[in-house]
């Protein structure tokens, strides 16, 4: 008796837990596993995406021919120039008005409802509204430009702005929710460790560079991370705002696989495109969470783990 | 007990969330059995818009009326959205009863995969009521696949005004007389051409007309045939069109312009900032719409001729649409076909204004002055090339708009347009 109970125990247990899985096991596997197989699969065939199956293996062709295309590495260092500008400037301000915002001030939730507005709204919207804004002709960024005496610019229609534009419209996009995780990050900093500091006699700048900032720490690295995977993949604000022109000098590795899936019909082409970015972020992922943020896991996942 | 009984309706729950995923989506296939003799078609359109919306709704009535066993669903999808879901029909190997198609690569894909009936045997008896140049879209390997239901061309459409601002008397009959008219233009202040240069497929009719001038229609044909689009009337067209972008004709910002949407090249012309595009039969009622519309300003002319040139200034550029039908549609489907492009129903479609003559001698049922000015050039044609985004495979076709594109804006010569359009072409 004593032996069996425990077993039909863990056995009832296991069943019950596989009956609550298994809805979304399926939908998962379904939805999830099963195209990024597919994706591997098609990757190393020519195929134009009609009729069942790929037939016709040409083995790393796809790759090769990527690893050639101007396009393609183009849109290689165009992430990496986003990832950098975002590191450095978005984030930065993200943090900046982030520390304002915890101040004291007067309409401090008006402020913080505001700056986060833009991220509610959809990509399309925000698409649409700045490519409004930026129009070359008649635009309000130009009107405003011409206050100052300044030429008016050409915005998303000259290869030589165009990333500059695209940048803007991604931190005014974007900066609202990094503020947001800052926000949120400093309020679970105790109150006491800052007035430790003020009472010891630090200035406002040494307690934010000593004190709140290596606090900061999990929260920074989180949205840097976003951040860049949000990089790697960016689709919807380029496709709408320029489709990737012009003559490819905004076009992302995303935009770049759309034009050939479901463009050019090339879907084993556009398959391997998928895979290489899939790669892309997982090394990203893998690398950062075991070089970057393994302090922060540590103090979650593995201290859980001496508990268990 | 207890637990079975929690178990059970556990799996039931699962069963329910698991059956709901898999009842969507598979509701056709049904639809095609003809018990009883009644047989519905399933005719996949755009007739998202007026005139053809309620032009096509009647025509289904009269069609049921006439032939009461047989029973016409009718499917419209705006432009876009039904290539998108036509795609993901196809690919999965099925296709609609009857089904909107612009002839050209992608239709020889589909028929490559099997999922178009050959009507060449079942419409030859009406197939000769049609012009030369509005069956050949739909010619696959010498076999009719499609049946042609609209035709058009493109042109420069240009404003009277503006033109005649600039002191120039009449519009270009050469491509030098065009360099110089721009030069005219642009020294009275306008703005000579208006281009959607984000669309990348306005700026593509310049090289392929350009092509055609010079190397005449076999030259675009053969390099269909044999991959091979590095020979001397494209590198040629190419250089042409260097020379007339070199003379900045186009309007302030044209590279992130699109053609249709507010601010873009329709709108440019249609307000009457830039004195020419060069566009389909189309362009009037998008100008109107997009912008105020030009009136009794707008005129049309011919892509002009390019001294020695093989190419007549004659020979037409452009593509219509035509219905194709699905492999396994039931044989009613033709029955609608027939009617629907039939001498006395299809100038009722061609009166309302929604498509142009596709049947010999129908000039006369155009009512629009502008759209009769194009029918009658349509309809004195020496010859007709589909659109180069269509004619050939998707990929070869957005090949050429991605580097026609990158030569307007200058960062690619002549030829490595050709070169990137030959590679594509061989890697098909």
């Amino acid at each position: 008796m004593k032996t069996t109970r425990p077993r039909s125990h863990r056995l009832r247990g296991f069943t019950k837990i596989l009956l609550f899985l298994l809805p979304s096991l399926v939908l998962f596997f379904g939805l999830v596993v099963a195209p990024i197989l597919l994706a591997f699969y098609a990757s190393v065939f020519k195929w134009n995406g009609m009729r069942g199956l790929p037939t016709d293996f040409i083995g790393m062709t796809n790759f090769t021919r990527l690893l050639a295309d101007e396009v393609f590495l183009g849109d290689l260092w165009r992430g990496l120039l986003l990832i950098i500008f975002s590191v450095a400037i978005q984030l930065p301000l993200s943090l900046g008005i982030a520390m304002l915002l915890n101040q004291k001030i007067h309409g401090r939730a008006f402020f913080r409802l505001l700056f986060f507005a833009p991220y509610v709204l959809s990509e399309a919207i925000t698409a649409v509204l700045f490519m409004m804004i930026l129009k070359p002709t008649d635009g309000l960024a130009n009107y405003i430009l011409g206050w100052f005496g300044i030429d008016p610019l050409d915005w998303f229609a000259d290869p030589s702005t165009v990333m500059m534009s695209l940048f803007i419209v991604m931190t005014w996009k974007y900066f609202g929710f990094h503020m947001i995780l800052y926000i949120a990050g400093r309020q679970g900093i105790p109150k006491e460790l800052t007035e430790a500091a003020q009472i010891d006699g630090a200035t406002g700048w040494k307690t934010f560079r000593y004190v709140t900032l290596p606090l900061l720490g999990p929260t920074i690295r989180i949205s840097v991370f976003l951040s860049v995977i949000g990089a790697i993949q960016l689709f919807d604000l380029v496709w709408i705002i320029t489709g990737g022109g012009p003559s490819h000098s905004s076009e992302t590795m995303a935009v770049t696989m759309f034009q050939f899936g479901f463009k050019r019909f090339q879907v084993g082409y556009a398959s391997a495109i998928s895979v290489v970015m899939f790669f892309i972020s997982l090394v990203f992922a893998l690398f950062y969470q075991r070089y970057v943020m393994r302090r922060d896991l540590e103090g979650a996942s593995t201290v859980l783990g001496d508990q268990r | 007990m207890k637990l079975s009984r929690r178990g059970a309706a556990l799996l039931a729950a699962s069963a329910l969330v698991l059956g709901g995923c898999g009842g969507n989506g598979s509701d056709d296939g049904e639809s095609k059995s003809s018990a009883g003799g009644k047989v519905t078609v399933e005719f996949w359109n755009i007739w998202t818009k007026d005139p053809l919306k309620t032009y096509g709704v009647q025509a289904i009535k009269d069609f049921e009326a006439a032939h009461p066993n047989i029973t016409i669903k009718n499917v419209p999808y705006e432009n876009e959205a039904f290539k998108a879901k036509l795609t993901t029909l196809t690919q999965s190997g099925k296709a609609p009863d009857i089904f909107q198609t612009w002839g050209g690569g992608v239709l020889a894909q589909q028929v490559d995969a099997g999922l178009v009936k050959d009507l060449t045997g079942d419409a030859g008896s009406w197939l000769g009521t049609f012009t030369d140049a509005a069956l050949s879209a739909y010619k696959v390997e010498g076999k009719q696949y499609a049946i042609p239901d609209d035709i058009g061309m493109v042109g420069f459409w240009y404003n009277k005004a503006l033109f005649k601002k600039a002191g120039i008397a009449q519009p270009p009959g050469t491509w030098s007389e065009l360099l110089d008219d721009v030069k005219k233009l642009k020294d009275a202040g306008i703005t000579p051409i208006a281009l959607g240069g984000k669309d990348k497929w306005p700026g593509h009719y310049y090289w392929a007309y350009l092509a055609m001038r010079i190397g005449g229609l076999d030259a675009l044909k053969q390099a269909g045939e044999t991959k091979d689009f590095t020979g001397p009337a494209f590198v040629q067209a190419g250089q042409k069109l260097k020379e007339l972008a070199g003379l900045q004709p186009f309007q302030k910002g044209y590279l992130g312009a699109t053609y249709g949407d507010p601010g873009g090249q329709a709108a440019t012309m249609g307000d009457g900032k830039a004195a020419m595009e060069l566009m389909g039969q189309w362009a009037p009622a998008v100008q109107k719409d997009a912008g105020k519309g030009l009136g009794d300003d707008l005129g049309f002319f011919p892509f002009p001729a390019v001294d020695g040139g093989k190419g007549a200034v004659t020979d037409a550029f452009g593509g219509g649409g035509g219905y194709a039908i699905g492999a396994d549609a039931p044989a009613e489907a033709i029955e609608f076909l027939k009617f629907l492009t039939e001498s006395t129903e299809h100038r009722k479609q061609v009166a309302s204004g929604g498509v142009l003559p596709v049947l010999k001698g129908e000039e006369d049922a155009v009512t629009d002055p502008n759209l009769s000015v194009v029918a009658k050039n349509l309809a004195g044609a020496t010859g007709f090339q589909l659109y180069l985004d269509q004619a050939y495979p998707p990929a070869v076709g957005q090949e050429v708009n991605d580097s026609v594109a990158e030569l307007i804006g200058g960062t690619k010569t002549p030829e490595q347009v050709t070169q990137a359009i030959t590679e594509t072409a061989k890697s098909e």
